[in-house]
């Protein structure tokens, strides 16, 4: 337990359409889901203290903030590592609520991802050599370029140490693809698909089928923050942060930590869940409904491992016995997540944990219990534990 | 249902304009403009002689002018408010501002004759659920128009458009250089740190830092655990097994064979290391394989480790 739990609240959501070609730019998606967020919540746009936003995210504060009318900014920051961020603008913002830096913080992710680029399109290195493009140097020459490939090598020793097969994987497609085919704002509404249909996709990065990876999306979410006080006046149920937190460890390198002992665990996610189950004061018995991010269905399988779900190198069989598509044990990605709804570097899983907090999901799972959510994995990361009260 | 598709489908089976009647008659100037421009030689619609031989009082119109007659006049920019259709107008109002003609039939009663004038009423026959097209998320809107001459049918037509929000173009970057559109192989960043790594691989040798016996790799300033800054530099011996594989398939880079098996070896120092094979089939490729360390020449002066099975 540390003093962030039960401070600060989500108060608002907002979003644009999820399409494959926006027709307009990120800055004026970024707008309209913060002033969607905002209208959710019932707070003026002016006041507005703090935005929290990715490195990855186009868009500047100060842009973002004078189009919405912004007067004072006290609180902006920006976190990297992809979607590994995803949570952490969060954490960020209820630390700044819980410590009276700001009032009303506001987390954005705002992106033409397949119309005006894509991330799985390989890595293109600074003009000037730094750590960073250092690291990628030791990849890249080999054709290893892209966020599948960096995904698979971890993925493979996964099958290798714990018998996990590509339909393993495939199941966690079919539960997030069975959630997005009744949620109309997902881009794959009324598109279920099956088991053969993964295996018979084509393959990306072997092992990764097509229906491995997520989509390419244009989009954006945005999410409101305020004290736990003032939510409780506010017009909408609130989603309390119970727990926030981020994590990088075990020799963490941004999507190729393959030189920590075991490759085939996140020891980033190890270190999220442990830092989220003792803030929140709960265990995975008390989760409702998670969002875990997914990039690539085949790390799915090691953060249930990682929450306690199942031991570890048993996810495979949590997934075919108990479940994690409509009606399992732990309903997984109720928007259908990224390999359903859209890929909005996360952001969009935050706002469906606030719906099931609310009651409101398309998919809602009955009854009280948390709902935890995830950001990016094989990279440094990030988690939050939402509920009611 | 949205409420525009609400709004849309309460105009289903009610005109969707006031009924067109046709400015000018059925004439020759208009048939003879639309046969060339078709290029339609039946001389039936030409040629008095002709039409009668075929058994027509006169002249008649090209059938598939049924609806040219009572056409609303053109306009650049559009159509007024008058001539324009409620139901097109609420989309528009909505930002499905695009506008694509999709399926047009035509059912004709009789030929048309010269001289006789026509009078046109659309009613409005469906509107579509929401749509993803290519063009952009949209509904079709299918109108039936009814023509009649002095009361009379002469033929019935069904026309179909998508009404849908425009797919914009994203503005485009500058076009690349020369150089990027050559596409040389993609190349490490060299830093003080990692030179010397990238050095030993120009002289055909694998070389690690060591701090107390200990390797460590990708290089870094740190020794992790003494936090010193010095260390020795010891080359390997190459020998190792494959500890993880992918095969790329996507996306390709020129300069490349795929499908790609990349491997993480882990050397028998106990480092491991990414790399591509040599003369290795992708399905012979598998985790525990032992595998020795060579080393490719990319272009002059550019080698890279490979890996070879042992």
């Amino acid at each position: 337990m540390n003093g962030l739990s039960g401070k600060a609240a989500i108060v608002g959501i907002g979003a644009t359409e999820f399409s494959k070609n926006s027709g307009r730019s990120e800055l004026r998606l970024a707008v309209e889901a913060i002033t969607a967020a905002l209208e959710d919540a019932g707070i003026d746009r002016a006041e507005v203290d703090g935005l929290s936003t990715y490195t990855m995210d186009n868009n500047p504060e100060i842009e973002v903030f004078r189009n919405i009318g912004g007067r004072q900014l006290k609180f902006f920051s920006r976190i990297h590592y992809g979607g590994g961020a995803a949570c952490a603008p969060v954490m960020q913002a209820a630390m700044a609520v819980a410590t009276g830096v700001a009032e009303v913080v506001v987390c954005y992710r705002a992106m033409n991802e397949r119309s005006q680029y894509r991330f799985g399109s390989g890595y293109t290195p600074p003009p000037v050599p730094n750590a960073e493009s250092a690291h990628y140097g030791y990849y890249v020459p080999f054709g290893l370029i892209s966020p599948a490939s960096w995904v698979a090598m971890a993925a493979r020793r996964y099958m290798h140490e714990t018998g996990a097969t590509s339909e393993d994987f495939g199941r966690v497609s079919v539960a997030c693809r069975a959630h997005a085919a009744t949620n109309p704002a997902a881009w794959f509404y009324q598109q279920p698909i099956t088991l053969d249909d993964h295996q018979a996709s084509r393959w990306i990065v072997e092992p990764l089928h097509l229906l491995d990876c997520c989509q390419e999306s244009d989009g954006a979410v945005a999410i409101v923050v305020t004290s736990a006080a003032r939510a409780a006046k506010l017009r909408q149920p609130p989603a309390i942060i119970r727990a926030a937190a981020q994590g990088a460890a075990d020799d963490q390198q941004m999507m190729t930590s393959y030189y920590r002992s075991d490759i085939a665990r996140l020891s980033e996610m190890d270190l999220v869940a442990e830092q989220l189950y003792a803030q929140a004061q709960v265990r995975p018995d008390d989760i409702r409904t998670a969002i875990l991010y997914d990039h690539f269905s085949p790390f799915v399988l090691p953060q249930l491992e990682a929450f306690g779900f199942a031991g570890r190198g048993q996810a495979r069989h949590f997934i075919a016995r108990e479940g994690i598509g409509p009606g399992g044990r732990l309903p997984v990605n109720t928007n259908g997540g990224q390999l359903g709804e859209a890929y909005i570097h996360g952001m969009n899983g935050i706002a469906e944990a606030v719906r099931q907090v609310r009651g409101t999901s398309v998919n809602q799972v009955p009854g009280p219990g948390h709902v935890l959510v995830t950001a990016g994995t094989g990279v440094p990361t990030s988690g939050l534990i939402l509920a009611a009260e | 249902m949205s409420e525009l598709l609400e709004q849309a489908r309460a105009w289903v089976g009610r005109p969707a304009s006031p009924p067109a009647t046709a400015r000018d008659p059925v004439n020759l100037p208009m048939i003879r403009r639309w046969c060339e421009a078709m290029g339609e030689t039946n001389p039936i619609y030409l040629d008095e002689a002709a039409a009668r031989a075929a058994g027509h009082p006169g002249i008649v119109a090209p059938p598939a002018m049924l609806d040219v007659w009572a056409m609303a006049p053109y306009r650049p920019g559009g159509r007024t408010a008058e001539e324009g259709m409620a139901v097109l107008s609420l989309f528009d109002a909505a930002g499905y501002t695009g506008v694509v003609a999709t399926n047009v039939r035509q059912d004709y009663g009789r030929y048309l004759r010269l001289g006789e004038v026509v009078t046109s009423t659309p009613i409005v026959a469906d509107v579509s659920d929401e749509k993803r097209t290519a063009l952009g998320i949209g509904h079709f809107v299918t109108l039936a128009y009814d023509f009649t001459v002095d009361g009379e049918p002469v033929g019935r037509m069904t026309f179909r458009v998508l009404k849908f929000r425009p797919n914009l173009a994203q503005p485009h970057s500058a076009e690349p250089s020369a150089e990027a559109k050559a596409w040389p192989h993609p190349r490490p960043a060299i830093t003080h740190d990692n030179a010397f790594f990238w050095e030993g691989v120009n002289q055909r040798k694998l070389l690690f830092q060591s701090c107390e016996g200990r390797l460590r790799h990708p290089p870094g300033p740190m020794d992790p655990l003494t936090g010193s800054l010095d260390f020795e530099i010891v080359e390997a011996s190459g020998r190792g097994t494959i500890h993880s594989f992918v095969v790329m398939h996507q996306p390709r880079l020129p300069g490349f064979d795929y499908p790609l098996p990349v491997v993480l070896v882990e050397l028998e120092e106990g480092v491991r290391i990414v790399a591509n094979m040599i003369d290795a089939a992708p399905e012979a490729v598998e985790i525990g394989r032992a595998v020795v360390a060579d080393f490719v020449e990319i272009e002059p002066g550019y080698l890279l480790p490979a890996f070879r099975f042992a």
